[in-house]
């Protein structure tokens, strides 16, 4: 199914990232270890923005939102799973945050509520979001960029972070 | 939780950047990339770059982009540069697309500064006192000299063994099959050697040449035209990605209708029911072993119908009865059309039977291969098969069966046509005619029963990939050992006191191994000498893809360590050989080493390829770029190499080497399951244990045993099975479970499937960790083609889901929307 809320967060309200200058690839890592709230904390070099995505209240179990993250022209999908994940925030460590651009060719994904996985239309790649994106098949050779979430007090999901670099881009922050 | 890569911007290429043309090394399509690379310390901008794009925008759907995996940093010309392999949206074989195989190509070549691969062989080694030593290449090939040179005087060539690749791509191409080629089979008259996938020197579509049709006769651009795409036992959007995703689609697309023959439902059937609609999809789930019985169906039904191309028949194939008779070299007696369908004779309700499908599935079939149009017009069909024919059952007759369809409805030659194999890796065949004889010899047969002296082994590891695998690496393992020990207690002896214990060794029973590889295999570890050998773009490589496309794919770095490449290694084998030949007094057998003088690939190329192909220079295929010729190369014209489209365009046929230049049919009756020990299995055992290929592994995954991201999903071979089976043995997803019969045993990971049919697994071939080899039997054909298709086996849980697999995904390979 397509996503059918959106959250409103444009280009212009991310704090915009350090400046883009020669630098190499940072070095492969493993799975990082889980932070608090159980939320991936990559080594990542860049400094992202911090989005607002949506409020705890807003997520409905299975009901993907849309966003967008580091910017309006990167889509991406935020949801409330049910049960924890590795790698889940929030209270019940069951809110996640992918790309939904396709790490293989750049297609747009959709969910698949039923089995809670995003399938490219391009090429028939599909990722599982209750396994932190992983591609469970298809022609990516990376799994679905998974953005790292921070939850504060009032219950604002914010994204501060990427895990993998997004299709289209030599730098996640443009 | 799914493997984080942690990479969140990469490099720019300058647009000064060096370009070089690659084609992927890994499976038969052969994509074009380009090669980027530039000094490190220096960048292109976002507005100034390589590609000539804005990037400082996000690039859409099919646009350039640079993934992780395609990045690295690698030696040239001994200093460490960038590296960027960029799909290459020109070459009309992919068209920018990328696999999860050679979007990796980057990633996993050898890298100091990034840590690549750092499994790859550096040094020529020897086992020294109980450990494999670093030496150099001249103490290296003197050892190999000596001892190969005391076998083959004292004893004849027929002690030496010889394993090597016959394949294009890696570890292998022109230059490397024709300097092991020209080592064995012009300087020496090697009879007991065997290819990389199978135990004898033969070809895996005897019976197709036979008939006078090569296997790889049409273009891919054929399946965009077509009417009918009609596979047997091929699964090609796993094994050749984008022949399916850049050619069958598009002839999904423009309205062809799609026949799958496969007991097994696989992504491929998916997808084509995704692009051309169910109702254009025709999957026949047929029972394992039978696909002759279909076949000769088709046949049938086609010809009694009258749905045969006449003229092409009656211009083109055989008349006038058996051309040729079964005897010992051919299973299946060949002839014309007439001849042959008296053997094959088969009505739809008999098929049915056997084939476990419904008869009106099997006259559907028919119809969409063969029946005219409405308006009275031809129906184009393009047919494809791979492993589930060539591995499967009664190889001969099953490949002749689905020839007999193909030239009985004149499909050969013609647009939208072709009757073609799929194909593994690329092609890149050019040796000397070989003394093997027909059959070939069972080389692991002669092993096992302790025949040969001395294995040289190419760039193949049996261990992960024979039949009979567990008893093979038992015999492979106690033999070698034995000169183990010797060079052991001999270790403070001189080079002739440790020669002399080694040809005691093997005249004890032992086995001198020598093995030329990349990495340190699993075969390897019996190896006394390891000689370490480069890749694809360490050095330049020609091959052609399953359309027949001969591309240059070029150097753009250095060979890792010491390595060098295969043609090279034979030629200093060689030069060794002449030399302590001569040392030895025997100056007629040294003079036949002689004419390895060359420094560079180029010059392997320039002896062997285009000798017989004196328009081709690696110059003119440079120029010719990713998207190269197809052979057959038959002129030079306006400062471009000429090809050839598709084969058999005049009608004639001439891959069986008869002067009339007529096809033959193939009387290609069906006989149950063919190969000894195979029917007893099946009546013995619970589980039939499929051997399948899974699109995130290059072959025995010897390099993708150290890439994170692959192990990652799958750290253990799975072993696909039906939910209800898995619960009958209290077993759960990512379980250990092993498979065993009397064979031997393997172990995978359970990973639940409604694919999978009940009593019906499919294990994934050739895994570093879990052989499927051990326990499919010595059973083959009467010319040596092997069964690893059909094994029967009873399973049972090991352990439960360790760590690493119980993170894995377990969901549904199939793309849902």
């Amino acid at each position: 199914m397509r996503c059918k809320n959106m959250v409103n967060v444009g280009r212009r309200q991310f704090l915009r990232g350090g400046a883009m200058a020669a630098a190499g690839a940072a070095a492969a890592t493993v799975t990082s270890a889980p932070a608090e709230a159980g939320a991936p904390v990559p080594p990542a070099q860049l400094e992202y923005p911090s989005a607002r995505l949506a409020n705890i209240a807003d997520l409905k179990v299975n009901e993907p939102l849309d966003i967008e993250y580091p910017d309006a022209d990167s889509p991406g999908v935020l949801l409330k799973l049910g049960t924890a994940v590795e790698g889940g925030a929030g209270p019940d460590g069951d809110i996640v945050a992918f790309s939904t651009i396709c790490p293989h060719k750049g297609f747009g994904m959709s969910y698949n509520s039923e089995d809670r996985t995003l399938n490219c239309p391009g090429h028939f790649s599909r990722f599982d979001v209750e396994a932190g994106g992983q591609e469970v098949w298809g022609h990516a050779t990376q799994n679905v960029p998974q953005f790292t979430l921070r939850i504060d007090d009032k219950g604002d999901i914010y994204a501060e972070g990427s895990s993998d670099l997004i299709f289209g881009r030599p730098s996640n922050v443009l | 939780m799914g493997y984080k890569r942690e990479i969140d911007r990469l490099p720019i290429p300058p647009k000064d950047a060096k370009v070089h043309n690659v084609t992927c090394h890994y499976c038969i399509v052969g994509c074009g990339y380009k090669a980027y690379t530039w000094p490190r310390g220096k960048q292109g901008t976002m507005k100034n770059n390589a590609y000539g794009i804005d990037l400082s925008e996000q690039q859409p759907a099919m646009g350039t982009w640079l993934a992780p995996s395609q990045y690295n940093v690698v030696k040239q010309n001994g200093k460490d540069v960038h590296l960027a392999l960029v799909p290459d949206a020109d070459c009309v074989v992919n068209n920018g697309l990328t696999s999860i195989r050679g979007g990796r190509m980057g990633e996993n070549r050898p890298s100091d500064v990034m840590r690549t691969q750092q499994q790859r062989l550096t040094d020529p080694m020897i086992w020294r006192n109980g450990v494999w030593q670093p030496t150099s290449w001249d103490d290296a090939l003197d050892l190999v000299a000596r001892v190969t040179a005391r076998i083959i005087t004292e004893y004849g060539e027929d002690e030496l063994l010889v394993s090597m690749f016959d394949h294009g791509g890696s570890a292998g191409g022109y230059e490397n099959t024709w300097g092991t080629g020209k080592l064995y089979f012009q300087s020496m008259n090697i009879k007991n050697a065997r290819i990389h996938n199978r135990p004898a020197y033969n070809s895996e579509v005897h019976a197709t040449r036979d008939m006078g049709v090569g296997e790889l006769n049409n273009s891919y651009s054929d399946y965009e035209v077509t009417d009918t795409i009609f596979i047997i036992g091929a699964n090609p959007l796993e094994t050749q990605t984008n022949l399916f995703l850049n050619h069958m689609r598009k002839g999904l697309e423009n309205g062809a209708r799609f026949i799958m023959v496969d007991p097994r439902r696989t992504v491929t059937v998916n997808a084509a029911e995704e692009i051309a609609g169910k109702e254009n999809v025709l999957h026949l789930a047929i029972k394992p072993a039978t696909d002759i019985a279909l076949m000769n169906a088709l046949f049938t039904y086609i010809v009694d119908k009258g749905w045969t191309d006449n003229e092409f028949i009656k211009n083109s194939t055989f008349q006038g009865g058996e051309a040729v008779p079964l005897d010992e070299a051919h299973p299946a007696g060949l002839g014309s059309l007439e001849y042959a369908l008296n053997a094959c004779r088969t009505s739809t309700a008999k098929a049915a039977e056997i084939c476990g499908v419904p008869e009106a599935d099997i006259i559907k079939a028919a119809e969409w291969i063969a029946k005219p149009k409405s308006d009275g017009s031809r129906r184009k069909c393009a047919t494809a098969y791979e492993k589930g024919i060539i591995w499967g059952n009664d190889n001969y007759r099953a490949n002749g069966a689905i020839v007999n369809i193909a030239l009985a409805t004149g499909n050969i030659g013609r647009e939208g046509g072709g009757c073609c194999r799929l194909g593994g890796h690329q092609e890149g065949y050019y040796r000397p005619a070989d003394h093997v004889g027909r059959p070939a010899t069972y080389v692991d047969q002669l092993l096992i029963s302790g025949g040969g002296k001395i294995h040289h082994i190419w760039a193949t590891d049996h261990f992960k990939t024979t039949l009979n695998a567990a008893e093979y690496k038992e015999v492979h393992r106690r033999r070698a050992n034995i000169v183990k020990d010797a060079m052991d207690a001999s270790a403070s002896g001189t080079r002739e006191q440790q020669v002399e214990a080694i040809v005691a060794a093997v005249n004890a029973g032992g086995l001198f191994v020598v093995d030329m590889d990349i990495i340190h295999s699993q075969i390897g570890q019996d190896a006394h000498v390891i000689l370490p050998a480069c890749e694809s773009n360490e050095m330049n490589l020609t091959s052609m893809n399953g359309e027949r496309r001969l591309r240059l794919s070029e150097r753009y770095m250095d060979p890792y360590g010491q390595s060098r490449p295969d043609c090279l290694i034979a030629a200093g084998i060689a030069q060794n050989l002449e030399r302590v030949l001569r040392e030895m007094g025997q100056d007629k057998y040294a003079d036949q080493f002689k004419g390895y003088d060359w420094k560079t690939e180029e010059d392997a190329f320039m002896d062997g390829y285009h000798q017989g192909n004196p328009d081709v220079t690696y110059d003119r295929l440079r120029a010719m770029g990713n998207n190269g010729v197809q052979e057959p190369v038959v002129g030079y014209k306006g400062g471009k190499l000429v090809g050839t489209k598709r084969l058999y365009s005049d009608g004639k046929f001439d891959r069986h080497g008869r002067k009339d230049k007529k096809a033959l049919f193939c009387a290609a009756a069906y006989r149950g399951l063919q190969a000894p020990g195979k029917a007893q299995e099946r009546a013995t055992h619970k589980f039939w244990i499929n051997n399948v290929r899974a699109n995130v592994f290059w072959q025995n995954q010897f390099l993708d045993q150290t890439n994170d991201f692959i192990q990652d999903r799958f750290p253990y071979p799975f072993i696909e099975m039906n939910p209800q089976d898995m619960a009958d043995l209290g077993i759960k997803a990512g379980d250990l479970i092993e498979i065993h019969n009397e064979n031997g045993a393997t172990q995978g990971m359970a990973y639940p499937t409604d694919t999978a049919r009940r009593g019906q697994v499919a294990m994934v071939f050739g895994s570093p960790s879990g052989s499927q080899g051990n326990v499919v039997n010595p059973g083959v054909n009467e010319l040596i083609l092997p069964n690893y298709k059909h094994t029967w086996g009873d399973i049972r849980k090991l352990a439960d889901a360790t760590p690493r697999s119980a993170h894995v995904s377990f969901k549904s390979k199939e793309y849902k929307a």
